[in-house]
């Protein structure tokens, strides 16, 4: 009874907290513009079956993808057995699934191999990571900490937190598997399910023969994996692995799949300001949605799906891999960029910023010592994103072509380039050039209009 | 030597619309290079009786470079003039040589007001030898002979063009050869986002210089290109590695109306 009790309130404890935090996460993301993305509901939910469920972009790097793959299909069988496990833990019963039959041996065949797989996976990843130190896992933004929110160089010690709970949990598995198939054929009893491993690890009685150790290590193995997993689930909203949640809801709204990747929205606050400066006689349509500013100068300013994508990054550094600008050592880093939108989201969270009338953010009522200092670092700003790496960016598309859960990044840094030219007219001389060439010639080049169809006489 | 290009004003004045209206693009006016390139594809179109017109002094800059460098306002009163002498022609079709005004006026010229059905002259060039009214020379000069072709970000990341270029170059009988990074990994030469208009970012290398490299390795004797800022990037690449005499970049149109029968 006393372990019931327990159960109970560990569960309740686990599922309010990580309540708490998607809480926490939703008000964050609501923090921008409204997008509407309700449109074409059927195909959104194909792109999201695809891409998220189906992985089809992780594909693209086969090893990687594979590995993933491990574990994500033990993850989503898992959670059956974690059922199983919440029933038998509030209940008192044992394996009480087991009525499947077939169904329930298949199932735990399969948990028993994924989990040997998941413990391969997960070591051959840090192995990748930690010794083989691949190029995608380096970069500024992994390793430079400069007293921001979530430090930059907590990227390794994440995924090194990340990938050795996955090794324990699934250790603590097969202990509690081999403990019990080890009583139970000590006591010559029958058993729900087929155990290919901890069968095997109990035939050699690895475990020992003393029954009272054995329901120790049996009681040990199942509470380590189910206070565990309930640790790892609070673990993940703080974590970049909160992306095996958030990939879900950030494809299902992403238009990558929907448009040409090319179309850049046309923002509508400029176009009634143009064709009332095109058209005296024109009325421009007021707006009180309207946003204050032109392009974006903080998260406040970016529509509330790219607040959704930071959320949703891994740091896996794709992006970053196939930049051009990155690859040919300029200072711009798409995933960088992404993490400068979760971290200043978090900044403004931790220090209990608000943001005013105009849509910036202030310190306001905030008591946390450093509000006002936090409120100052726009994340358009050297302390974030800086004007060169904004600079840098050819607008290739590379980056939102390789993000395997349709992060938009470009759309994030347009943003912000619209408010360095439009609200800042802070640009390259080159650019300024060119739109006075543009404005007053119609081309780039300021070639003189008259001799744009000379090309036909000579 | 005039080449007697029908403008939409004249046709307009007969009472005329022609099909197309072939948009010509900044590049494809003023740069002597691409000038060739809207020459040679003018010259395709003339040859096959192909019902079209231009803007010549009406048309403008589609904003692109503005609005990807964030000059939305910009972009917005070039779209606006560039819809509104348009519509006043009625104009339905239009066919361009370049990707970027392809996209734009594609993709962000409709809620602006400018709803055509627009095609890229790649696209347009594959429908006309797959409609059999381009036929190739037999024994063309690029039979056997290596090309590569690099991929446009506009075209292909952008609006999932990558077959009809490669096809059009199928159609030589030439040895394709593709780059290590090609179709949807394929790298950006390095002039996108307005990149071509200013120097780059301090960095260790050039982007062109990088894709020029790359091109290089396939040992093809030919790089084609379809968008006249690929056009001057790999150009200005292949000179980096001094090989402008062994290697030569040709636009889609120029190879076309050099091995098309007439």
């Amino acid at each position: 009874m006393l372990s019931k009790i327990l159960f109970f309130l560990v569960l309740v404890a686990g599922a309010g907290l990580f309540a708490f935090q998607i809480w926490r996460i939703r008000k964050n993301v609501l923090l921008g513009r409204p997008d509407d993305r309700s449109d074409r509901p059927i195909e959104r939910l194909r792109q999201m079956a695809l891409v998220a469920f189906g992985q089809q972009k992780m594909f693209k790097r086969w090893l990687p993808a594979s590995l993933h793959a491990i574990i994500y299909v033990s993850f989503l069988i898992i959670n059956i057995e974690v059922l199983e496990i919440v029933i038998d833990g509030l209940t008192g019963s044992h394996r009480v699934l087991g009525f499947l039959g077939p169904i329930y041996d298949g199932l735990m065949w399969l948990n028993e191999i994924l989990a040997v797989l998941v413990i391969v996976a997960c070591m051959l990843l840090l192995a990748r990571r930690q010794i083989m130190k691949v190029k995608r896992f380096q970069g500024i933004e992994m390793s430079e900490s400069k007293g921001l929110i979530r430090r930059r160089n907590y990227s390794h010690i994440d995924a090194a937190i990340i990938l050795y709970t996955e090794i324990i949990l699934m250790l603590a598995l097969l202990l509690f598997n081999t403990a019990d198939v080890s009583l139970h054929n000590m006591q010559g009893l029958e058993m729900a399910g087929a155990f290919p491993i901890s069968g095997w690890l109990a035939g050699m009685h690895i475990l020992g023969t003393n029954e009272a150790s054995l329901h120790f290590m049996e009681g040990t193995g199942w509470w380590v994996h189910i206070v565990g997993i309930l640790a790892f689930l609070n673990y993940l909203p703080i974590s970049k692995h909160f992306h095996i949640m958030a990939a879900f809801p950030n494809v299902y709204y992403s238009n990558t799949g929907l448009q040409p990747k090319g179309k850049l929205n046309n923002l509508s606050s400029v176009t009634e300001e143009m064709k009332a400066v095109l058209d005296p006689e024109y009325q421009p349509v007021e707006d009180p949605n309207a946003p204050k500013r032109f392009g974006a100068r903080d998260v406040t300013d970016l529509s509330w799906k790219s607040l959704l994508d930071a959320y949703s990054c891994t740091e896996c550094g794709r992006c970053t891999s196939v930049c051009p600008a990155n690859q040919t050592g300029k200072k711009l880093s798409p995933r960088k960029v992404v993490m400068d939108v979760r971290d200043r989201l978090e900044e403004i969270q931790k220090f209990k910023l608000s943001v005013d009338e105009e849509g910036t953010v202030v310190a306001g009522e905030s008591k946390v010592a450093g509000a006002e200092e936090a409120a100052a670092h726009t994340l358009l700003s050297d302390y974030y994103v800086s004007t060169e790496e904004l600079n840098a960016c050819t607008t290739c598309n590379a980056c939102v072509e390789a993000c395997p859960v349709n992060i938009d990044q470009l759309s994030i840094i347009v943003d912000l380039r619209r408010h360095l030219v439009m609200e800042d007219s802070n640009m390259p001389e080159a650019w300024m050039s060119m739109s006075n060439n543009i404005e007053n010639s119609g081309n780039p080049w300021g070639m003189p209009t008259a001799s744009r169809f000379d090309w036909a006489n000579d | 030597m005039s080449l007697n290009i029908p403008l939409m004003s004249d046709l307009a004045a007969e009472e005329k619309t022609p099909e197309y209206l072939f948009w010509v693009g900044c590049a494809g006016s003023y740069d002597s290079r691409y000038q060739r390139v809207t020459r040679a594809f003018v010259q395709i179109l003339q040859s096959l009786n192909i019902d079209f017109a231009v803007l010549g002094p009406e048309e403008s800059c589609t904003g692109d470079p503005a609005k990807r460098a964030g000059n939305e306002f910009l972009f917005q009163m070039m779209a606006m003039q560039n819809i509104e002498v348009m519509n006043m022609y009625q104009v339905k079709k239009i066919i361009t040589a370049c990707p970027h005004c392809f996209n734009t006026l594609k993709n962000e010229y409709p809620s602006l007001g400018g709803k055509y059905d627009v095609v890229h002259h790649s696209t347009f060039l594959q429908s006309l030898i797959n409609a059999g009214k381009i036929k190739m020379k037999e024994g063309g000069s690029f039979k056997g002979k290596k090309i590569t072709y690099h991929d446009s970000c506009y075209l292909g990341r952008a609006n999932n063009i990558y077959e009809a270029p490669r096809s059009v170059l199928e159609a030589l009988d030439a040895d394709l050869a593709e780059m290590k990074r090609c179709r949807t990994k394929g790298l950006c030469c390095g002039a996108g986002g307005a990149q071509m208009f200013k120097d780059a970012e301090k960095g260790d290398k050039e982007v062109n210089v990088e894709r020029s490299e790359e091109a290089i390795a396939t040992g093809a004797s030919t790089i084609a290109v379809a968008c006249p800022f690929c056009m001057t990037m790999m150009s200005d690449g292949v000179k980096h590695f001094e090989k402008e005499n062994e290697i030569k970049v040709l636009d889609l149109a120029e190879i076309v109306a050099e091995e098309m029968e007439n």
